[in-house]
């Protein structure tokens, strides 16, 4: 896999990384913008998981037929990651449904346009 | 979903599996890929199957929300505790080498009760996470729909 | 084994584990006694780690194997004077709050969450103090995230409808710097194939390719600046400290940020080195800049606040201004300034938002929701509530750098830094910074003190002893760090020397 191939993963990992970013920036929609969130926080994941795969090789348990194993450090590490992702993801979304209930919406336009107007009914009656 | 027969059928033949390959994956991670992580997602998947066959008031006399919340907690105290019985056996804080007068052994008995506490754990969030976003809007009917 | 042997790790543990059993107990009393008792617990664990660090030679590192595996393959925890240094700061902040916070969580958050409330804050100093005590740069993002989730929660509590959408700015764009660290941290790994930061530092030296080296200096220094609210990255701050609980606020200003300045210091000259750093990026400019930026734009945005806790809020933005003013010169001077003005602004403001979380409970009706403490509430009441007023203005003098304050110490240190460097008209931009400190602390005096009581101004009563006294000995630590700088500036300056010999 050498040559032009030999930085695919990375390719892949800056476009989805670039992608999530721009989603998170561009989009008024809160739900929208949690994905492009995962998305951005999913390129971190690629990001540490490509170097450390190596070809032909096999998850790092001993045993006698195999020679060559992966490195099992990132995966470890992602999977903390992962589990993070997963609950700001959680956290995030019931943010949105809360700030649906107090404001009618999910658009962060209009959202803005209520928070100028007053103080607004309060909440946790 | 409780009245068509095939979901009902197929859940009841289906459930009791997906809990016990948790519990397989849950206690192989010792020699193969799998360990709490897992184990808790595929255990709260079978839960949530369930909740959606059988409607989530069902499943919540099953698996009441105070249950949810003490596993949510008691996970987090297991690792703890294991954390904390290296440092009264004379190790450090999660030393695993203590916990056996065998150091090998020690390193099983400490990983296999984290994972205990891991498991019980992210079962626990992926329950609370469900009931709480699955009750909202309708909290009290059956959740059905 | 004794005990004293296990401190580092429990400094951390004692805290955390007093969440899942406040989580268990579902009682909100049960679970005040829990967390308070964690917090001043891991108070005193930061105090014995500062007298066994004080026994250590100068520039000794404590260092706690968890697992026992050693480093830099296992998890290490590092204590060196820094650390301490701020470990006492944030747990000792914690204490007070939570001591202080029984009366005023009362009357902000719904009696069926309070449980909720002190396990997320128990969470959220565990991560804090996981963050600086942690030696290995992956547990640092973990515990970023641990606190932040709990700090996002905590924010959401508040009871005005703007806490959510605030939580939710917060929640992006922490979760954005804390993803921008993360892939900083990612590419030091594929460098050095290591992730205890003192090993990282050592092994970068050999890394013969600076690029990947700058890219991961990018990465985390625009994801630690966000989440310490650099000036144009603070959108968030604002927000958040208006609308959370008084308690939370009170807690995030004195820590939240301060956490973030340390690691941002740990990787500066811990990992990257000062030659990196400072010589091949014009990262010093760039950080004088800004600081300069916060310092005015953030300052004078304050002084033209209507609502006393978003005034404070700004004020934050534009201290901070002065923590990587410090940083930019590069020398031990404006690195003490830096750790000594963290601690000092730290102390003053935690005074201050408590202190208006006691007004806000002493202009309230009883029943009703807390009101907005905007200034046509203050009118005159430093005649009804005068201890909360004088302990605000004390404290703001503190803010502007009076002498006789710990703000003026730490100013003092910058300036002296200034000189070093002959800039003599950084010195000026200091002087006039603080005068815009002096116009928003004047605008509450002049309210408080010397406009009349308006005629239907309702019954208001002084802040019960509980809260006064807590805000008291914060508002009494920032005078007397002041006068006596043996142990600020005595801890800062050690701090400071052993950091920039290390770099080199």
């Amino acid at each position: 896999m050498q040559g032009s191939f030999s930085h695919f993963g990375y390719l892949i990992t800056i476009l989805v990384m670039v992608s999530g970013l721009y989603i998170v920036m561009a989009q008024g929609n809160l739900i929208k913008k949690l994905i492009g969130l995962s998305i951005f926080q999913t390129s971190v994941y690629l990001l540490f998981i490509v170097p450390g795969k190596l070809l032909g090789a096999t998850a790092p348990i001993l045993s006698p037929h195999h020679a060559l194993y992966s490195n099992p450090l990132p995966h470890v590490l992602i999977l903390t990651a992962i589990v993070v992702g997963v609950a700001t993801l959680a956290l995030g979304l019931a943010l949105v449904v809360r700030v649906r209930e107090a404001y009618g919406s999910i658009e962060e336009d209009e959202i803005t346009a209520l928070e100028n107007q007053a103080a607004g009914p309060e909440i946790h009656a | 979903m409780v009245n068509d027969l095939i979901p009902r059928v197929l859940g009841k033949l289906l459930i009791p599996f997906i809990l016990l390959f948790a519990l397989y994956v849950q206690f192989h991670g010792d020699f193969g890929p799998g360990g709490g992580f897992q184990a808790g997602v595929l255990f709260a998947a079978g839960i949530v199957l369930h909740a959606l066959i059988f409607g989530l008031a069902n499943t919540r006399r099953v698996i009441p929300d105070a249950l949810v919340e003490a596993m949510l907690a008691c996970g987090v105290l297991i690792y703890a505790g294991v954390g904390l019985a290296g440092i009264l056996l004379g190790g450090n804080y999660l030393d695993y080498f203590v916990l056996d007068p065998n150091p090998v052994h020690g390193q099983h008995r400490g990983i296999f009760w984290v994972e205990v506490g891991v498991a019980v754990t992210v079962c626990g969030v992926m329950l609370q996470i469900f009931y709480l976003f699955a009750a909202r809007g309708h909290d009290g009917a059956d959740g059905t729909d | 084994m004794s005990l004293a042997q296990h401190l580092p790790a429990l400094q951390v543990v004692l805290p955390l584990i007093s969440a899942p059993l406040a989580v268990l107990l579902r009682h909100g009393g049960v679970a005040f006694l829990l967390v308070t008792a964690g917090a001043w617990a891991a108070f005193a664990a930061a105090v014995a780690l500062w007298l066994q660090v004080d026994l250590l030679p100068a520039g000794g590192v404590l260092t706690y194997h968890i697992g026992n595996w050693a480093p830099p393959w296992g998890i290490e925890y590092r204590v060196d004077r820094l650390t301490s240094f701020v470990l006492v700061l944030v747990s000792g902040t914690a204490a007070l709050v939570l001591t202080y916070g029984h009366a005023s969580i009362e009357r902000e958050i719904a009696r069926a969450s309070h449980y909720l409330y002190y396990a997320m804050f128990a969470l959220c100093l565990a991560g804090l103090l996981g963050i600086t005590i942690t030696g290995d740069a992956f547990n640092v993002f973990v515990f970023l995230e641990i606190s932040s989730l709990a700090t996002y929660v905590l924010i959401a509590l508040g009871r005005d409808r703007r806490a959510l959408t605030a939580s939710y700015r917060y929640l992006i764009l922490g979760t954005i710097g804390a993803t921008f660290f993360v892939i900083g941290v990612g590419f030091l790994y594929l460098l050095t194939g290591t992730l205890n930061i003192a090993d990282m530092g050592a092994r970068l030296r050999d890394v013969e390719n600076p690029r990947a080296v700058l890219a991961a200096l990018a990465f985390l220094t625009v994801g630690i600046s966000l989440k310490l609210a650099l000036f144009p990255l603070h959108q968030w701050l604002p927000n958040a400290y208006t609308h959370a609980p008084s308690t939370v606020t009170a807690f995030l200003a004195a820590t939240a940020t301060k956490v973030s300045v340390y690691v941002l210091i740990r990787f500066y000259f811990g990992v990257f080195g000062e030659s990196l750093v400072f010589q091949r990026l014009p990262l010093p400019e760039i950080m004088l800049g800004l600081s300069l930026l916060a310092l005015f734009a953030a300052n004078l945005i304050a002084v033209f606040q209507d609502n006393l806790k978003r005034m404070f809020a700004y004020s934050s933005v534009g201290q901070i201004g002065y923590i990587t003013l410090g940083l930019s010169f590069d020398s031990v001077h404006g690195l003490t300034a830096s750790i000594v003005h963290l601690f000092n602004h730290g102390v003053a403001k935690a005074a201050i938002f408590l202190l208006i979380g006691g007004l806000v409970l002493g202009i309230g009706r009883p029943g009703a929701p807390p009101p907005v403490p905007t200034f046509k509430h203050l009118a005159g009441l430093a005649r009804r509530m005068p201890l909360t007023c004088l302990g605000i203005v004390l404290a703001g003098l503190s803010l502007i750098g009076v002498p006789g304050t710990g703000g003026f110490i730490s100013k003092w240190y910058l300036v002296l830094a200034a000189m070093e460097q002959r800039q003599y008209w950084l010195v000026g931009a200091i002087l006039l910074s603080s005068l815009l400190a002096v116009a928003y602390v004047w605008r509450f005096v002049e309210a408080a003190y010397f406009r009349p009581v308006p005629g239907d101004g309702g019954v208001v009563r002084e802040a019960p002893l509980v809260m006064l006294i807590p805000a008291w000995i914060l508002v009494a630590a920032s005078i007397w760090f002041g006068l006596d700088t043996s142990l600020t500036v005595g801890s800062a300056l050690d701090a400071a020397q052993s950091l920039l010999r290390s770099g080199t």
